[in-house]
């Protein structure tokens, strides 16, 4: 199996990804400038965080026009798998690839620091290897991370198991005081209707390994692997 | 040549965090009648267009394609397109 990272001018997490497939995971993996679209030989592609045009406008706004995406959007209807981390989720939302927007972090900061997620659905190609209700601990790292949709979009999500993390306590518990930045229903990462599109905020590249202080990180990098490799059965 | 402004507001429903600590800060100034304040993009736009029907035409679509993000948005393309000299 192949991943790609695309790079965007501004794109600053496309190394970290880069390693943690390559040397962590061991598994192929090539960049894709962001004009490239002959996408077919991956099956799956990460869009990475960073500042993509300086996050002018809107933080995606401009990224999501550029050629690769138009070859993405065909990627995804063929079932190949994306997952867009951090920047990589805002580019996600202003393509419409996944519903929603992000806002300002409510306290105007940016917070750059460890969160406790909650897994909310393992029947994912990315979370396959995890446990539905599982805790797990992942850096955020974000000045516009706090996701807003309307009601009804809110409600489908749930009803059809779209939200994959939750911001919650170390216990598990998803309270306000565990929502780092305003995000509705604490949500920190959804996925479409398929499942083959996930978009966080949290960066599990930047901890899959021991070295860096957690490695809860890489169980999605090897459900991805578990998934492709398993011909799509979880 | 035309010159357009937009106006791009959040939707008045969202919870604006960049006027909630504005409305603070003035309140520090001494300012205790602000009730509230709210943040938005004014974008002016230059065009190489006399046809002010097309002009507004084209901004607002440009707003619905890139300028405004529809879920948490709302803008306004203001009324009047100003003649502007050629340089």
């Amino acid at each position: 199996m192949r991943f790609g990272v695309v790079v965007f001018p501004g794109s600053n997490c496309d190394q970290d990804c880069y390693h943690v497939i390559r040397n962590v995971l061991k598994k192929p993996v090539e960049y894709i400038w962001h004009e490239r679209t002959d996408l077919n030989r991956f099956d799956c592609i990460v869009l990475p965080g960073g500042f993509s045009y300086g996050d002018y406008l809107r933080p995606g706004a401009i990224a999501r026009f550029a050629k690769t995406m138009d070859a993405l959007s065909e990627f995804v209807e063929r079932g190949g798998l994306v997952i867009g981390i951090c920047n990589g989720f805002q580019i996600l939302l202003e393509a419409g690839l996944l519903p929603g927007a992000m806002l300002r972090n409510r306290s105007l900061r940016f917070i750059c620091k460890y969160v406790h997620l909650r897994v909310e659905n393992e029947k994912t190609p990315f979370t396959n290897l995890y446990r539905s209700g599982q805790v797990v601990r992942m850096p955020i790292a974000h000045g516009d991370g706090n996701y807003y949709c309307d009601e009804d979009t809110l409600a489908e999500l749930e009803s059809k198991g779209q939200i994959v993390f939750r911001y919650c306590d170390e216990l598990g518990n998803i309270t306000d005081d565990a929502n780092p930045n305003g995000s509705i229903a604490n949500i920190a990462g959804i996925c479409n209707e398929q499942k083959n599109v996930l978009g966080m905020m949290p960066h599990p590249e930047r901890c899959s390994e021991t070295i860096l202080g957690s490695s809860d990180g890489l169980l999605l990098w090897k459900s991805i692997t578990n998934w492709v490799e398993g011909n799509g059965r979880i | 040549m035309r010159k357009v402004r937009v106006l791009i507001r959040l939707k008045p429903t969202l919870m604006d965090a960049q006027g909630v600590v504005l409305k603070r800060a003035l309140k520090q100034l001494g300012y205790n009648s602000v009730t509230d304040v709210r943040v938005g993009k004014l974008i002016e736009i230059t065009i190489d267009c006399d046809d002010d029907k097309r002009v507004m035409a084209e901004v607002k679509e440009m707003c619905q394609r890139l300028l405004a993000n529809p879920v948490i948005e709302e803008f306004e393309v203001l009324d009047e397109t100003t003649p502007t000299s050629a340089r």
